[in-house]
């Protein structure tokens, strides 16, 4: 924890940084006659973020926090797996949308999730992964009217079949 | 007499078919969000404000406001059964829920639960009643000077009494407040903080983005590592004659820490950024410091379920007053109430009261409604809940990260907010390993966008001079308090570093 608390540090840091000099494509100052200019406002928050975080500096080195007084990993091997399994799922299940649909991604994330996670069995799984996709199918084309991202061509067909059903 | 006939018809309002379903099942997918482990009030509304466009906006937000209340009431089922508090807001009902569970009598538990949260919720109401017209006739008078104090006596709160590490409170709130100011400048209508010249940022990043991302996707990612999905659940045996006693101990042993939290509990709620959090906490404190037995708390005493369980429901109508009348969210679930009416056309302060009493009675109205249908439907429900707690949380979950991915597209259509989503879950995540708070950076997104024209405004007013703030009868009080506020921990710390070196010497 002790190294995660500077590293972390050091890179808000860096961020705040960016953000500073980020801001100043647009005056920083006050303008006569207009009031603070449009970047006044994120680049002091800014700053006061690079002062907050040379803080948080001093008080790790003074160590003053508990994650800087931990000598505890900061995830052990179940951490990283469940973050790498679980959150890397929820990216690929948003890259996979512009690809096989919004419906699509829904399903193939559950089976996933549910299959190779959880251990499901293999009709639980497909039931609720197909189930849930169609249930929100209808729930927002339908009675939302909000359009969801349909992906490539290739799953226009199925969209056919449920626009018939839904028209 | 004014008020009551406003209320009667905000009751009114609030029994029409459409708002009594909305009611019903708002409070129940709140009670069981709030029981679900991890889950809290804060979750369920922002994972589902996005499927409230579809109804009109008084009747949105009095689905929301319902799960806000079904959740409060929710969060003591798993404290009591699982040992793991719902939300943080109920971590103070396990002191005693738990204990009490183990020693057979979760009914007992789950049953003062309900009976205290009913009457915190009903005291609250009233004193809503009472004091929102007065606070919001006194908040007309406010021009941009009297906001901006305003909105930094909202973050000076949440540095002076928040309990957080300062250095990552102050982090958190600024971090809210720049990338509140993302996309365009309102006033010169250039783009501003195009991050890394990436065209989605010109349209800004929406409060809802963050809220889904540390809420959503953070907080799951932190309960899977955190719960390893190792939960023992306590059934208990719920039986109409074993609930009837129940009830007449619950009234017995636990009417004192009812009271004392109905009544903290509001007034704490009322503190912006405080909630029912340190609201439910201090009530336990103070329940525990006035009682004849202390050494009974936390070893299964009704009233140590009861002092929390009341104030965490009587913060949570507290946390709408400022909201509604000032336009300042009580608690982070009140942010993003707030965020949602602007999207819904309306502005929270105090013009809602004269431009729209309509919506502001029926939302009032619907708090008593929401209350007794909460009682009603937790007390009937209880067993099912259980039960539902039991679902593996292999299965909620991906519900859960396919409800927000989902909810995240209908509120902003675009699959740019989508990677930010992902990418502020995974950085909330670890954010939250190293102790920074979240909740005051999702304040801050919803409040950026009303400060800095108020600031803006201010020293346009003034040329420039900032003493603006201070000469004005209004925001000079708050300003001092402010400051005050944000040197507390200052203060603190130079008194105890004199108290270590004296008694060093």
């Amino acid at each position: 924890m002790r190294k995660g608390e500077i590293s972390l540090a050091g890179l808000l840091t860096l961020l705040s940084l960016y953000l500073m000099w980020k801001s100043t494509e647009l005056p920083v100052g006050y303008i006569r006659g207009e009031g603070p200019g449009g970047g006044a406002w994120p680049f002091w928050l800014s700053v006061i973020m690079l002062l907050s975080c040379i803080a948080i500096a001093v008080n790790w080195w003074r160590g003053t926090s508990p994650p800087s007084r931990s000598e505890e990993a900061m995830l052990d091997s179940y951490g990283w797996r469940t973050l790498l399994l679980v959150g890397g799922g929820v990216a690929v299940f948003v890259a996979l949308i512009n690809i096989v649909s919004m419906y699509g991604a829904i399903a193939i994330f559950l089976f996933y999730y549910m299959r190779l996670l959880g251990r499901h069995s293999l009709l639980l799984t497909s039931t609720i992964a197909l189930v849930t996709p169609v249930a929100m199918f209808f729930f927002f084309e339908g009675a939302m009217q909000i359009p969801m991202p349909q992906g490539m061509a290739f799953t226009q067909p199925v969209f056919d079949v449920l626009y018939d059903i839904l028209y | 007499m004014e008020i009551l006939s406003l209320l009667a018809g905000g009751v009114l309002t609030a029994l029409e078919p459409l708002n009594l379903m909305l009611i019903i099942a708002g409070v129940s997918v709140g009670l069981f969000i709030g029981a679900m482990p991890g889950l809290g009030s804060v979750n369920g509304v922002a994972i589902l404000l996005p499927i409230t466009f579809l109804v009109p906006p008084g009747s949105a937000i009095i689905f929301l406001a319902a799960i806000y209340y079904g959740a409060m009431y929710g969060g003591a089922i798993s404290s009591v059964t699982l040992g793991i508090p719902g939300a943080s807001t109920a971590v103070a009902t396990t002191f005693d829920g738990r204990p009490l569970a183990l020693q057979g009598r979760a009914s007992l538990a789950l049953v003062t639960a309900a009976l205290a949260s009913f009457v915190g919720g009903s005291v609250a109401n009233i004193l809503f009643t009472l004091f929102a017209p007065v606070l919001a006739t006194l908040a007309l008078s406010f021009g941009p000077p009297e906001i901006f104090a305003l909105m930094l006596l909202a973050f000076a709160t949440f540095v002076g009494l928040g309990g957080d590490d300062i250095p990552k409170t102050v982090f958190s709130i600024c971090l809210g407040l720049v990338l509140a100011s993302v996309g365009f400048d309102t006033i010169s209508g250039e783009p501003r903080l195009v991050l890394f010249d990436i065209p989605g940022f010109l349209r800004g990043i929406g409060f809802i983005v963050l809220a889904i991302g540390v809420y959503g996707i953070g907080e799951m990612l932190w309960t899977i590592e955190q719960t390893r999905g190792e939960v023992t659940t306590t059934n208990p045996r719920m039986t109409a004659r074993g609930m009837m006693n129940d009830t007449r101990e619950a009234v017995q042993r636990g009417w004192k820490g009812t009271t004392i939290g109905s009544f903290l509990g509001f007034f704490v709620g009322i503190l912006p950024a405080a909630g029912a959090t340190p609201g439910s906490l201090m009530s336990y404190g103070v329940a525990k410091m006035v009682s004849r037995r202390p050494e009974l708390f936390g070893r299964g005493n009704p009233d140590g379920v009861a002092a929390p369980e009341a104030a965490n429901n009587s913060a949570s109508t507290g946390a709408m007053l400022p909201m509604l009348t000032l336009g300042i969210p009580g608690s982070p679930t009140t942010a993003i109430l707030l965020g949602g009416m602007v999207i819904w056309g309306l502005v929270p302060g105090p013009r809602l009261f004269v431009d729209q009493p309509d919506f502001v009675w029926g939302l009032i109205g619907s708090f008593y409604i929401s209350n007794f249908a909460a009682v009603l439907i937790n007390l009937a429900f209880i067993p099912l809940f259980v039960w539902m707690l039991r679902m593996p949380f292999t299965i909620l979950a991906p519900m859960i990260f396919v409800l927000s991915i989902v909810g995240g597209y209908a509120a902003s259509r675009s699959i740019h907010d989508l990677w930010l989503i992902v990418i502020f879950g995974i950085s909330a995540f670890f954010l939250r390993k190293f102790d920074y708070p979240l909740a005051p950076a999702v304040l801050a997104i919803v409040l950026g966008p009303i400060a800095e024209p108020t600031l803006r405004q201010s020293l346009l007013l003034s040329s420039g001079d900032p003493s603006i703030f201070f000469t004005r009868p209004i925001s000079a009080p708050i300003m001092v308090f402010a400051i005050v506020l944000i040197l507390l921990p200052a203060v603190k710390l130079f008194r105890r570093r004199k108290t270590e070196t004296a008694a060093a010497e």
